[in-house]
């Protein structure tokens, strides 16, 4: 009798893992609550560093998403039980689902901008996070963003939401520099009269190319790098905003007008992340992702046997660091059904 | 500008206001400023609402002033607002109840280190009792005396005899607000509404008929900020910061400044005669300034009360042009004398800023 594993979550980690147990002659289902798979390559227009079509990752993904993989959408969880090594999960719709392992690829969600309030997310016009003007551009209506903007000067605001105290989220989301320099470069290529500035506190520019597209920023597109954080956003009359911060290079104080400000909003476990770890006693860090076994040798595992990690739960990852990680967890949950 | 996000925001920031039985703490400074404030608060409180309100004559400074521009360390000042909390403990009261906005951030600062250092609670209670062998108990609520305005303004309303509306164009007044920076940006929590976009006096200025201005320099110092006026070489960062608030919310064109604080309508009223002389410069309609007015006293215009007996002719901004806006009668003729008729003296007309003679 063939094993089987139960993946929550149909995001790039899910997916991923899904497909590579199938290919390894495991019995998968998996299980996503929204309508359709991908979580939130969904929401992305184009990747760093090369800036290629999300949707062609997307396709990469879905395409085996087919034989030995039972797909179940909409799906909710009620309760997992687990007696011996097998699991036994409930769904909201009355099914139940069996399996001998379980895989936790739930995810995250971006930090909601409403929180720091000093930003006016949510309150004045002109303010937008990164996943709104991602939006923007994969539903090819930036023109609309930016219609009736005569100056053209646009403010990206780094770190919302993380590496702050305040918002109780220390940790550094990773993504979110690499992202304020594509997305200034993207706004450049379609306005290129428009005046750029980055608001950072360090540029973390950790992967391959990332560097390069700061440079390219800098070099090709005259996007201007401010080191220091929005103290706060005020609307004006006109609808544009008048900012205040402290260049930290300079020491000095500084107030502007720009006529768009975008959030970059960094990353935060998911509601169902937490609740799953709940029910099943899985251990959360100081930061709320999960713990895996060991943070160095076993980070696909768990201390409960048989359940496994895969993804952005146990942190800010970037789609290629997810996708690698899921076929890490894949060949971890084919060695344990062995 | 989108209304729902900051009611979400409101929302988010409720506190809890004691109903009755206030142990009331006056301000140092504010009875020499704007001299029927407090006594107007009182009045409300007792002849319109009946509540019990009680201040007891030997209570003092809460030190804040001396504390924020360094000069009496905290271990004093948390004895000083231990001395207050006695009073109220002797008086058999449990709601604190401050007149100043300095002073309901010290208390909120003294009650946090406490809750959060309790060896400073045991150390300050120490120092309380050799000193003057008083003992005390920590209040059940603390609210500033705005809090208390806002939680019966739907009373006052409904009590009022006027409301915020230009009685010439039946359009709401245009009304500016300042909350001042030591009611809720030390403690957000502390505050209705917050510290960003809060709502003691906009919930006031909403009920009472008028419209809020969001203007782009709102959070910003009075100019006050102790060290910017105590210090006399520091004045021009304290004419500034009115200059930058009042250069900002021009373009508005309101019809007042409602303010909080014991501080925020002396400076927005007098740095408007001080710029004017300067610069040549006026902000309000014709060649008049912006009025500047405390909460009491906004509150006492709309039940009602006398303009002269809420002491606005000490304003430095002339009132009237507010005042026939509204429709409130007033006699020009007893603006300068004593409650008793007695002739005070006129003071000299400013050579820029409108000096009101006559009704627009």
């Amino acid at each position: 009798m063939s094993k089987s594993a139960i993946i929550i979550g149909g995001g790039a980690a899910g997916m991923e893992t899904a497909s590579q147990l199938a290919r390894l002659g495991i019995e998968v289902d998996l299980i996503e609550k929204q309508s359709r798979l991908g979580g939130h390559l969904n929401s992305w227009d184009r990747l760093f560093p090369n800036r290629r079509d999300s949707k062609e990752v997307f396709e990469y993904l879905e395409q085996d998403m087919n034989d030995g993989i039972s797909l179940h959408l909409n799906a909710e969880i009620e309760t997992i039980l687990k007696a011996g090594d097998r699991f036994t999960l409930s769904l909201r719709d009355g099914k139940e689902l069996h399996s001998d392992a379980l895989v936790i690829a739930t995810g995250y969600e971006v930090f909601d901008a409403r929180k720091k309030e000093e930003y006016g997310y949510g309150i004045y016009d002109n303010v937008i996070t990164s996943v709104e003007l991602e939006e923007f551009f994969r539903n090819n209506k930036q023109k609309n963003l930016f219609e009736g903007i005569k100056s053209k000067r646009v403010g990206i605001v780094h770190c919302v939401g993380s590496r702050d105290e305040k918002a109780g989220n220390l940790y550094c989301s990773k993504l979110c520099c690499v992202t304020g320099v594509k997305q200034a470069i993207e706004i450049k290529e379609l306005m290129p009269d428009a005046e750029i500035f980055c608001f950072y506190m360090d540029l973390r520019m950790f992967d391959r190319h990332f560097e390069e597209m700061y440079y390219e920023a800098q070099e090709k597109w005259g996007i201007q790098f401010i080191r220091g954080r929005l103290s706060e956003a005020s609307e004006n009359p006109d609808h544009t905003l008048l900012l205040k911060l402290e260049d930290t290079l300079t020491g000095l104080p500084l107030k502007m007008k720009v006529d768009l400000l975008i959030l970059l909003v960094g990353f935060i476990p998911s509601p169902e992340t937490r609740r799953l770890a709940a029910m099943l006693g899985l251990k959360e860090g100081d930061d709320r992702f999960l713990c895996p076994a060991d943070e160095h040798t076993i980070t696909n595992s768990t201390t409960i046997p048989g359940v496994f990690l895969a993804g952005t739960v146990k942190g800010p990852a970037s789609i290629a660091s997810t996708i690698t990680d899921a076929r890490s967890t894949a060949l971890q949950v084919a060695t344990y059904l062995k | 500008m989108k209304i729902e996000g900051k009611q979400r925001i409101w929302l988010d920031y409720q506190k809890e206001i004691a109903d009755d039985h206030f142990f009331y703490v006056r301000s140092c400074v504010r009875q020499n400023f704007f001299p029927g404030s407090e006594k107007t608060f009182l009045r409300i409180l007792q002849s319109e609402l009946s509540k019990d309100i009680y201040e007891n004559p030997s209570h003092t400074t809460c030190s804040g002033i001396g504390y924020h521009t360094d000069i009496v360390p905290f271990a004093t000042s948390m004895t000083m607002v231990a001395r207050q909390f006695a009073l109220m403990t002797e008086a058999g009261y449990e709601n604190f109840t401050t007149s100043c906005i300095t002073s309901f951030g010290l208390y909120s600062e003294v009650l946090e280190t406490w809750h959060h250092f309790p060896e400073t609670e045991e150390k300050t209670r120490e120092f309380l009792h050799k000193a003057t062998g008083r003992e005390f108990k920590k209040p059940n609520n603390v609210s500033h005396a705005s809090d208390i305005i806002f939680r019966f303004r739907k009373e006052i309303a409904d009590k009022g005899k006027y409301r915020l509306v230009n009685q010439r164009t039946g359009q709401p007044l245009k009304v500016v607000e300042h909350i001042g920076c030591h009611y809720s940006k030390m403690f957000p929590s502390k505050g209705v509404g917050g510290a960003e976009y809060p709502y003691v006096l906009v919930g006031m200025i909403e009920d009472w008929g008028g419209e809020v201005i969001d203007y782009p320099e709102r959070r910003h110092c009075c100019g006050f900020g102790f060290r910017q006026y105590l210090v006399q070489a520091n004045r021009g960062f304290s004419i500034s910061c009115s200059k930058k608030k009042f250069d900002s919310m021009e373009p508005y064109k309101p019809d007042m400044i409602l303010t909080n604080c014991p501080g925020c309508p002396m400076f927005l009223d007098r740095w408007q005669y001080a710029i004017s002389e300067m610069e040549g410069k006026t902000y309000g309609e014709n060649g008049h300034g912006i009025p500047v007015l405390t909460y009491e006293e906004l509150a006492g215009l709309v039940l009602g009360y006398n303009p002269w007996d809420l002491g606005l002719q000490v304003h430095q901004v002339p009132i009237e042009p507010l005042l026939d806006k509204i429709g409130i009668p007033y006699d020009p003729e007893m603006k300068f004398r004593g409650a008793d008729g007695q002739d005070l003296g006129k003071p000299d007309p400013p050579s820029v800023l409108k000096f009101y003679t006559e009704k627009v």
